[in-house]
Formats: C-alpha cells, structure tokens, sequence
C-alpha cells in the first residue's frame, strides 16, 4: 500500500508577497475577507517585534544573562499568523519555542526570559492571557489543552452559536507528534468532540532528527484515521497560517469539532543556544530557507498593496527595538526567586514536611549565612 | 555477600538472550579520559566486543547525543546499532524490551533525568517485571542511561535525580558512577548485565577528567559493592553519584580543621551494599547521607533504617542525612540553596559530631 507524500498546500501570499487566493477553501476565504489593511500591519507588527525580542534573548544569552533560549527565528509567519486567529475568549498552549504567540496574546515579552533566565518556572499568569505557560516536556501540554477544550463543551461554552463560544488552539512541533501522549490527545478530542485545534509546526527539525524520521506522511493527514479534518499550510505565509487556523477555530466554535493544522516551515536557528546543528544539517539548507524569510514576505505584501512605506516601516522595526530594549532591561533587573515562596507554592495547603524544610532552610540561613 | 556471576563471567546460557561474549583482546590500558569520553569508550568496546549490543536514543546518532556522549559511534558502527529514536520515552523503552526479548541488549539514552517519566510505565510494569513473570525464561538486558542532577545552570526537568522512584522497584538495578574510572567500569558491567540496568550519570560532572582503565580484558569490581574513596575514622559520609565531589570537599575541609572523616561511595542504589556502610559505621559510630534527590522518600532514609538495625548499639548520633527538598527542583538562580553543597555537608557532620 503506498501514501500519497502529498496533500495541498494552501498558500495566500507567494514568495514575493503577491495575493494567491486561488487555493483557499471557503472558509477560509471568508476569513481572508475580514482582514483589512489595519489588520496586516498589527500581525506584521508582532512578528517584526518577536524577530526583535528573539535576537535580544540570543544576544542576552551569549552574554550570560539567560541560561537558554529557544529561537523562533524564521516561524514568525506560522506563529504571528494563527495566533491572529484566536479570538479573545480562545485559549492558547504554547510549547516552548511560540514566543509570537505569547506576543500575540498580549504578554509582556520581559514575562518570557523569566524560565530561560532561571528565575521562574512559569512566567506569566495564564488564566489572565488565555495562554498557557510553556510546557517543557514536549507533547506535555497537548493533552490539557483537549481537557481544556472538553471543558469547554461541559460549560456550554462551545456550539451554542453565542459569542461566548470558545476554541483552544494547541502548539506542537513535528518532533511531538511522535510522543504516544499525543496519539491520545487524538483520540480525546475526537471522542469527545473538543473544540481544539492542532497547529503542528513542522519546521524540519526535532533538534538533529528531521521530519522523515518522525511521520512517512503529512501531518495534515494524521488525523484521518481518528476522523479529524486536517489542512496543510505554508508555514513561512502569516496569511496561509491565519487563514486555516480561523476556519479551523471557526468550526471548533461551532461544534464541529477538532481539526490540525500543519504548518510546514523552518528553523532557522539552532534548536537552542546549547545546540550546534553544523553537527547534523547543510548550510545549503539553511541558506535556501532564508530566501523564504516569513517577516519579508509579508512585507513585501504590504508595501505593494501601499499599506507600509519605508517610513511606517522603519516606525515599526523602531518600535520593535524599543521592546526589546525594554524587555533587556526588566531581564537585568530580574533577581532570584526567593527559597520561602518557592517552598509555600508547592502546596496549596500546609504540608508538613515542607513546613518543617522550609523552617530548618530559614534557621540555618540565620546561623550560618549562605555557604 | 557473594558476588553475582555475572559480575566476572557471563551468565550460563539457559535463558534467552544469548550471554554476552566473554571479553577477549587486548589487556587493560590507563588513560585520562573525561567522564563522557569514559562512557563513550565503554559504549565503542560493549558495541566492539558484543554484536548484540544496540544504542538507541534520541539524538544519539549524527549528533552523538547532547552531551556527545554517543559521538562518534554511528560513523563507526552504523545506523542499525546506533539508532536515532523518535522522539518518544515510551517508545524508545518499550521497543528495547520487544529488542531484548529476541536477544539484543539495548542501551537506551533518556536525554535528560525529567524525560524519563513518560517512559515510567514501561520501566516499571514490564522492564521491571518481564524476568519474575516469565518465570525467569526471560532475561532484559537493558540498560537505560540517564543524565541526572543539577548544578548545570539548566531550565525545568533537566536537574532532577528520580533514583528513589527507580530503587523502590523491584527488579530495577538503579547504579550511579561518580568518577570517569567508575563510569566505564560500570557501564562495562551494566550493559553485561542480564538485569534491567537504571544508569544514572551525574551530568555536573560529566566533564571531570580523571585516569581509566580500559580495555576489553578489564576485571571490573561490581559495581553494586560501594568503594572506601577516603578513609577516616570519625564520622561516616556515605553518597553516591553526583554528592560524592561536594562530600570530598567537605571531608576536606574538616580534615584541614584535623576531623577525619571516612567518605564512601555507594554506587548502587539498588541494591545497597549495606555491608560496607554498616562497617564503616562499626567504627565510626556516625553515619552522614548526602544526596542532591529529595531526603523525603529518598535513598538517605533506606540507608539509615538499614544502619540502624544493624549498629543501633554502635551509633552515637541520630543519623544525618543531607540532600534535596521536598519542593520540584528550583530555578536555576537558586539551585545552590538546593544542593548538598559541602557547606551543609560540614554543617551535618558538624551536627551528628556534636550530638
Ligand atoms: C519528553 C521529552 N523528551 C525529550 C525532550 C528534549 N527535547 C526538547 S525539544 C526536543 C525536540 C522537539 O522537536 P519538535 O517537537 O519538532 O519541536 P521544535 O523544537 O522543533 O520546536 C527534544 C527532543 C523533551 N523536552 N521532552
Ligand atoms: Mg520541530
């Protein structure tokens, strides 16, 4: 029995940022239509600013001011352009690497460098967003966000037709989908008809593995066996991206259920500042996706339909330094987290063992100082 | 205790898998390697000296592991016995036991300590259990090496020492190398070994370089008996793995201030060679536990029930012991309040001197 290796890829903006609605489905065509100009620039403007944010933590990296830091670098487009599709009662779940949607959502990117700078394990209140924390262990998070979802349905929050109805968008990478966690996230949402959606960022690489030796067939197709629509995307096109994730939300909203999105892009840098990926992948490669640059692409777009000229460009790539500047700065600022909150959060109730550490901890730090 | 057969000779060849081939070649050879360049040798000569021996991993192939450890071996023995894994702990675990079952022995790469756990089911209801319910016919000659401990700057789950979880199994061997010496010794004998192996190498000190002797010859010392590092007289340090460099430091301290303390080095979790501690205790009548895993539940507690029993009348203080909180394991900045640094270590034995 042989797989097709192929499944439409729907792009919106081709390599030159020239309009191709041609192979979008109605649904998403219809939320095409509902963009404006306005619109384009707020998506470019995030991901202009979460280029920005991302050279600055790699550059506090090096300095030694973050222990770690997972670029985004070139997954600008898939992140920026779905999370435009969130509405504001939605729920995200990052993985770990989505600093675009965590911009998206409104969060402040200074909350971000707290987990890679060794402060805080969490970072941001999540409730507050409507985005989850970063999960670390990979594929950790794809199950909450279907319990997420199936909450949803339980509160009748989701197929009402009401504007309360909510969806949960759920980030993975390619390497995830082969996590067995996954596979039943899978079959939770399809069981139970959660409003979820799967956006699969298969950006080539799962740190040295690629794609191949994860999955012999598209991801967009994963779901067929468990009966979940899926659509493949042009990862490195924020308006291919937002388009599917918004048609697929839609009908989570409405309770038609689960759906993937595949957005099929790239890692431009290394997995993270401790990887070295000379070690496992061609420059060829790397140099051959820099000509598929996400943040150009849009706008070359918006400067040829008039929407950004230089001066509105060089305001916003200004305004994205400013950001990152100031998000340098709240990082600098950042001390350590003190031992007695660590030890009163890992309970909501007193517990004694904890009780007990906790207070021998604090009477050797009186009689003994720090050594 | 008498030492298990498989420590010096292979097993009798009466349960699947085959035995391992006996070591033959050339004698051993001292050399100063680091820890990982230890483990890597000991992979290259387990892989060299036994066909069955497969290394299964994510990222252990082209890349040669995250902390290089595999480096080299896909180039040298290819991409059938150097596997690059999916990227699944279950996975991973649960196909080296179908491997194992038909005669190979796995060595499987967990990437860090707290990316073991989605792998835990297969651990423990069947690498664990497959020898007991099989009635013995079938052998797992697994061993699955884990990078564990902090100290190393690092984000969430890739600090933690899960050893207590794993020693509390039956079935499990749970061992734990401090020295570039032990580490090749001890990976040597775990991958020969017909029993499910849990290999946890202390991260912190993977770049320690020390003297090793080599070779496929090489007559190993088991590595479930705990070693005498630094004889003393007054009070007992017993630790393994990564609490053996602070404990030192500590015995070193004290010794400069003309305290004696003897330091030992566990090595085993499971089984602990009680014996030995409970020896040393005989005649210091004081026994200190050090381990960066939570003292809650953990080793520290096992060993000093254990010495207990067999030194009550000998013991002239409570039992100390020195390791992790019962809090997940903190954020980087802070780590140093969290570990058994050899200023707590000397506060303990300070402590049990002082009784
Ligand atoms: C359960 C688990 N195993 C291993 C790791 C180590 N690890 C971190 S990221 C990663 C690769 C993930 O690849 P992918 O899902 O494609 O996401 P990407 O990093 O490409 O964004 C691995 C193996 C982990 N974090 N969690
Ligand atoms: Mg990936």
């Amino acid at each position: 029995m042989s797989l097709g290796d192929h499944v439409p890829t729907l792009q919106v903006l081709d390599p030159g940022g020239q309009r191709t609605d041609a192979g979008a489905l109605p649904g998403e065509l219809r939320h095409l239509r509902t963009l404006t100009p306005a619109h384009l620039i707020a998506m470019y403007r995030i991901m202009v600013r979460t280029r920005a944010v991302d050279a600055e933590a790699t550059a506090l990296q090096r300095r030694g001011e973050l222990g770690l830091w997972a670029s985004c670098l070139g997954q600008e487009a898939a992140q920026v352009g779905s999370a435009h599709a969130l509405a504001p009662a939605d729920y995200a779940f990052p993985s770990y690497r989505e600093h675009g949607v965590v911009l998206a959502r409104g969060i402040d990117p200074a909350a971000i460098v707290r987990l890679f700078r060794g402060v805080d394990h969490g970072g941001w209140d999540a409730a507050a967003h409507r985005c989850h924390t970063y999960t670390l262990v990979v594929g950790g998070h794809v199950l909450h966000a279907v319990g997420y979802a199936m909450g949803a349905v339980l509160t009748g929050r989701d197929g009402t037709g009401a504007p309360t109805d909510e969806a949960v968008l759920v980030y993975l990478g390619d390497g995830a989908m082969a996590q067995g966690h996954v596979a039943e996230a899978l079959v939770f949402a399809a069981s139970y008809q959660a409003p979820v959606v799967f956006f699969v960022q298969n950006n080539g690489w799962a740190i040295s593995t690629p794609t191949r030796a994860h999955a012999r067939a598209p991801f967009a197709r994963r779901g067929e066996g468990f009966a979940i629509p899926g659509r493949r995307v042009d990862g490195n096109d924020a308006l291919a991206c937002f388009a599917a994730t918004a048609a697929a939300l839609a009908d989570a909203r409405a309770g038609r259920g689960p759906a993937i999105v595949e957005a099929v892009t790239y890692r431009m840098a290394p997995h993270t500042t401790a990887d070295d990926p000379t070690r496992y992948r061609d420059a060829a490669e790397e140099r051959r996706w820099a000509t598929r640059d996400p943040v150009a692409r849009l706008e070359k777009h918006l400067r040829g339909i008039g929407a950004v000229d230089d001066s509105s460009a060089a305001q916003i790539g200004a305004e994205a330094a400013e950001v990152a500047i100031r998000m340098r700065d709240a990082c600098l600022a950042l001390g350590p987290p003190q031992m007695e909150d660590l030890f009163a959060r890992v309970y909501a109730t007193e517990h004694q063992q904890v009780s007990a550490e906790s207070a021998a901890w604090a009477s050797r730090r009186v009689s003994h100082g720090a050594r | 205790m008498t030492a298990p057969t498989w420590a010096t000779a292979p097993p009798a060849a009466s349960t699947s898998p085959a035995p391992a081939p006996s070591l033959t070649g050339a004698g051993p050879a001292v050399t100063t390697l680091s820890m990982v360049a230890a483990l890597r040798q000991a992979l290259a000569d387990s892989l060299r000296h036994d066909p069955k021996v497969l290394v299964m991993g994510e990222d252990v192939g082209r890349l040669g592991g995250v902390f290089r450890v595999t480096d080299g071996l896909w180039s040298e023995f290819g991409e059938r016995r150097v596997m690059d894994s999916p990227l699944a702990e279950a996975g991973i675990v649960g196909t080296a036991i179908g491997l194992a079952l038909r005669g190979f022995r796995p060595v499987v790469e967990i990437q860090f300590d707290g990316f073991v756990f989605p792998a835990f089911d297969q651990i423990v209801s069947q690498l664990a259990k497959l020898h007991s319910r099989s009635g013995g016919r079938s052998q797992m000659p697994v061993t699955v090496r884990i990078p564990y401990g902090g100290g190393i700057g690092a984000i969430e789950h890739h600090s933690e020492s899960p050893e207590a979880l794993f020693a509390h199994v039956a079935g499990l061997r749970v061992v734990s190398p401090a020295t570039p010496g032990d580490a090749y010794a001890m990976l040597r004998q775990a991958i020969a070994c017909p029993d499910p192996v849990i290999f946890l190498e202390p991260k912190a000190r993977y770049w320690d370089t020390d003297e090793v002797t080599i070779g496929p010859d090489l007559q190993v010392e088991q590595f479930d008996r705990a070693r005498i590092v630094r004889p003393g007289s007054l009070v007992t340090l017993a630790t393994y793995g990564p609490g053996l460099a602070p404990s030192l430091k500590a015995a070193d301290a004290l010794a400069a201030q003309g305290r004696d303390v003897e330091v030992i080095d566990l090595r085993s979790m499971s089984p602990l060679d009680v014996d030995t501690v409970a020896s040393s205790v005989d005649r210091t009548g004081r026994l200190v536990v050090v381990h960066e895993a939570p003292v809650f539940g953990g080793i520290g507690g096992e060993l000093a029930a254990a010495v207990m029993e067999r030194c009550f009348y000998r013991l002239e203080a409570p039992v100390a012991r020195v390791g992790g909180y019962h809090m997940p394991y903190p954020p980087a900045r802070v780590e140093h309040e969290y570990l058994p640094t050899a200023g707590r270590v000397i506060h303990a034995v300070e402590g049990v001197l002082s009784y």
